[in-house]
């Protein structure tokens, strides 16, 4: 089996923009962005403000992108400049993406005349036709297909290999990052590009989640304190990460910023304890593939009641010396990018030492300097239990 | 056994097909050899005001609520029966490998919209905070489990006791072919002996219709609607909205034969190729399609003379059907004039998500029963495409290797070789 590093990290949160500008923002526990208005009784940690023209040169291609989309495409130019690849068009061209997506946003005008109109019409049906077919923006659809992200990352930057979306809320990021980790070890492709993104500034995914009863409504705390009111504050973010064969990597003469050693990815059938089991069994598996006991966890947990606590219980139970850090306390729940900006996180950890806090957090212990290893967590909010282990670059 | 390449040899020990044409896959076989369509006059929304008012529904199927969730997941459940029954494999509930399944991406769909507006008592201007104060009144929340996009999967992983975490996908129009490559994928790396691969789309509903329509992908010739799709033809149009579901149970050629399995097929190669040229439209020189066309057949160990039969994407829109004949002919040359290359859509539409799932199966019967069916509706020739589209009549055919394309939006080029039997 061959071994996988990981040459680029594109890394956007809603504190900050880019590797660097995360590290020193999350080195800072006051660091928070936070919006508790706009959606109200929801709140969101919005995004930060891109300067888009850097990865997203062309108006006409920002333009045909919802923000989803344009978080995404920009995380994935941030990845393939750090990889040294932006621009490299035979290697692009060769170059295997999997992506990460939820979809589209509404065009919430159009939406709200519909429903407002809706009651009182002659013809409901044909009011509905006649709106959607002469209100929609025809390219709007394009902004919600799921497989677009991935679309817009092949048109802009250029990565033709091929492209796979796969969907499924927070274990869909997992699912991607593991597909392409054994697709390298087997010799089935040497380049990938995986990550995702989401945009939580939208009404109609908070919609989703506040009918499941996801939302935390009770202002901010950590995700480990929140048993007044469990839920999650969704966050607006993404991250994309270059994943190569060694063997090619070294020959073009890349920096390996990490080792991805091992990547367990299983869904357990979700009662009390499930998750405890699964993500403890996921966790042996992972480490013990890896053949290392990672000094540090990032731990994606949502606050969403119960599986949280069994999280850090899983966690707590499996690697007791490790130092565990919550990262959606700081910068909210991205969904399909929580697993890939987690192991981003974990790159930052490796290279920068860098052990986001969280002021208040009871999980969280004092740590400071590089650990070897780091295991990544993800525990879906309705499914799925994920592991990666990433070791430092020899 | 292993291929050329020395990797596991995969084969397909069961198949099961929905489509507006039937259920299972010898109603569906019948039909389509017989040239029948499936396209009718929709009748499950009204469609005044709008340009296209047909599709290859699947009507016989119940779904509550009636959505394109639960439409793809109870189309999605009867496939799989049907290819996990034909199979004979592991035991009821407990499926020893993983799930692979091209799932539509869903949303939230009017009804549930117009439930939550009423539920908010909003009078007057109805706005999302509104939408927002009715949802977290914890009355609604069947819906949130509905419309996730992993809902689908984890209950056929459940139904069918598929092992570890079910995998959800979307390449737009060529997901099933892709759901199919993942399944090869896994098996050739020694990860599992069985894969579960389902391609499924029940989203024949108003915003659906209106948001191709808006693209002007939809063809408009409304009347009659068995006449609308006609791939290769001139006179085409655009394609029409079908519906259906494939579900494919894969082996690899020792467990299938270790266990006695009667093999149906062999999945000998997979090819892929992205698209940076544009969102809709795919490279003037059709290179990326030629490209995904070329990876299958060496991915096969075979050469373009081999291929027998191409089931195309052929989905009835200009620029589609032009491309397509455009890239065959690069990659066969003078040959591909001769090889018979057919399109299903033409009787069943396109099944979009599902396409590429469902015309694998259609592309193993071709190869089981040695009988090509035809590209119906084919009444003028287009002088741009000098083919053989196995016009109006089915025919039989000495069919050893049959190419599948699937095209889609954003750049999606994926391409299946299948053959009858095991060569390595």
């Amino acid at each position: 089996m061959r071994e996988v590093v990981i040459t680029g990290v594109g890394l956007v949160t809603s504190l900050a923009d880019g590797l660097e500008a995360n590290a020193a923002a999350l080195a800072d526990p006051a660091r928070r962005s936070f919006d508790a208005a706009t959606y109200a009784p929801f709140a969101v940690h919005p995004a930060d403000a891109l300067e888009l023209d850097r990865q997203i040169p062309k108006k006409l291609d920002q333009k045909q992108m919802e923000p989803w989309q344009r978080l995404g495409t920009y995380a994935a130019g941030l990845a393939l400049d750090m990889a040294g690849l932006k621009g490299d068009r035979e290697r692009l061209s060769s170059m295997q993406l999997i992506v990460a997506a939820g979809g589209g946003e509404r065009d919430y005008a159009v939406d709200s005349q519909i429903l407002t109109e809706l009651p009182t019409a002659t013809d409901p049906g044909v009011l509905l036709n006649e709106k959607l077919m002469g209100e929609l923006r025809p390219t709007l659809f394009l902004a919600q297909l799921s497989n677009l992200l991935a679309g817009n990352i092949s048109i802009v930057h250029g990565v033709t290999g091929a492209s796979r979306t796969f969907m499924g809320e927070e274990q869909c990021g997992v699912d991607a990052v593991r597909i392409a980790f054994e697709r390298i070890r087997a010799g089935q492709g040497d380049s990938f590009l995986v990550g995702g993104s989401y945009n939580a500034e939208r009404a109609d995914s908070l919609l989703i989640f506040a009918m499941g009863g996801f939302l935390r409504r009770a202002g901010f705390v950590p995700v480990d304190g929140r048993a007044d009111d469990p839920g999650f504050i969704l966050g607006s973010g993404g991250a994309f990460l270059v994943l190569e064969a060694r063997e090619v990597a070294e020959a073009r003469g890349a920096t390996i910023l990490a080792r991805l050693a091992a990547v367990d990815s299983r869904r357990s059938k979700r009662a009390p304890g499930a998750v405890r089991a699964s993500l403890g069994a996921a966790l042996d598996a992972a480490c013990g593939a890896a053949g290392l006991t990672p000094d540090a966890v990032l731990s994606g947990a949502t606050g969403a009641a119960g599986i949280t606590d069994e999280e850090c219980a899983a966690i707590g139970e499996r690697l007791p010396q490790a130092g565990l850090r919550l990262t959606g306390s700081r910068i909210g729940h991205v969904l399909e990018a929580n697993f890939p900006v987690g192991l981003a996180l974990g790159v930052l950890c490796l290279t920068h030492g860098l052990w986001p806090r969280t002021p208040g957090s009871a999980s969280e212990q004092d740590r400071s300097g590089k650990p070897r290893s780091v295991a990544v967590t993800s525990v879906g909010h309705m499914r799925g239990e994920g592991v990666a282990v990433l070791a430092a670059a020899e | 056994m292993k291929d050329a390449s020395g990797r596991p040899v995969v084969v397909v020990t069961g198949m099961g097909l929905v489509t507006s044409l039937g259920q299972g896959k010898q109603d569906n076989w019948a039909a389509l050899t017989a040239g029948t369509s499936g396209i009718r006059t929709i009748r499950r929304f009204p469609t005044g005001g709008l340009r296209t008012t047909i599709a290859g529904t699947v009507d016989f199927v119940p779904a509550e609520p009636f959505c394109a969730a639960q439409l793809s997941e109870n189309f999605a459940r009867l496939a799989a029966d049907e290819a996990v029954a034909e199979a004979d494999i592991g035991r009821a509930g407990d499926f020893p490998g993983p799930l692979f399944i091209a799932v539509p991406p869903v949303e939230m769909e009017w009804p549930q919209r117009e439930a939550l507006a009423q539920a908010s008592g909003a009078t007057g201007g109805v706005t999302y905070a509104d939408l927002l104060r009715a949802a977290g009144t914890g009355a609604f929340k069947p819906w949130h489990d509905l419309f996730l996009f992993g809902t689908v999967a984890e209950r056929l992983a459940d139904a069918f006791g598929t092992k570890g975490s079910p995998i959800s996908l979307s390449t737009a129009c060529s997901s099933g072919a892709t759901a199919i490559q993942l399944g090869v994928e896994a098996i050739r790396r020694g990860e599992t002996e069985a894969a579960l691969c389902i391609g499924t789309d029940g989203s024949v509903q108003a915003e659906a219709l209106i948001r191709f329509s808006l693209l002007s992908a939809l063809s408009t010739q409304n009347d009659p609607p068995e006449g609308a799709s006609k791939p290769f033809s001139k006179n085409r149009d655009g394609f029409v909205m079908g519906e259906g579901a494939a579900a494919l149970v894969l082996e690899s050629y020792a467990s299938a034969k270790a266990r006695g399995a009667r093999i149906l097929g062999v999945i000998a190669g997979c090819g892929e190729k992205g698209d940076g040229f544009h969102r809709t439209r795919t490279s003037p020189d059709g290179m990326p399609a030629i490209l995904a066309m070329r990876g299958a057949i060496a991915d096969a160990g075979l050469t373009p003379d081999d291929i027998d039969y191409v089931n195309a994407h052929g989905t009835s829109t200009p620029e589609n059907d032009k491309m397509e004949s455009m890239g065959c002919m690069a990659v066969m040359g003078e040959r591909m004039k001769s090889v018979p290359i057919s399109s299903n859509k033409s009787m069943i539409g396109h099944t979009l998500t599902a396409a590429g799932a469902v015309e694998a199966v259609i592309s193993l019967l071709t190869i089981l029963n040695q009988r090509i069916p035809p590209t119906i509706n084919y009444h003028q020739p287009d002088p741009a495409i000098p083919l053989d589209v196995v016009p109006n009549l089915a025919r039989d055919g000495r069919v050893r290797h049959v190419m599948s394309n699937s095209f889609g939006f954003g750049g999606q080029n994926t391409v299946l070789l299948f053959s009858g039997e095991v060569h390595s």
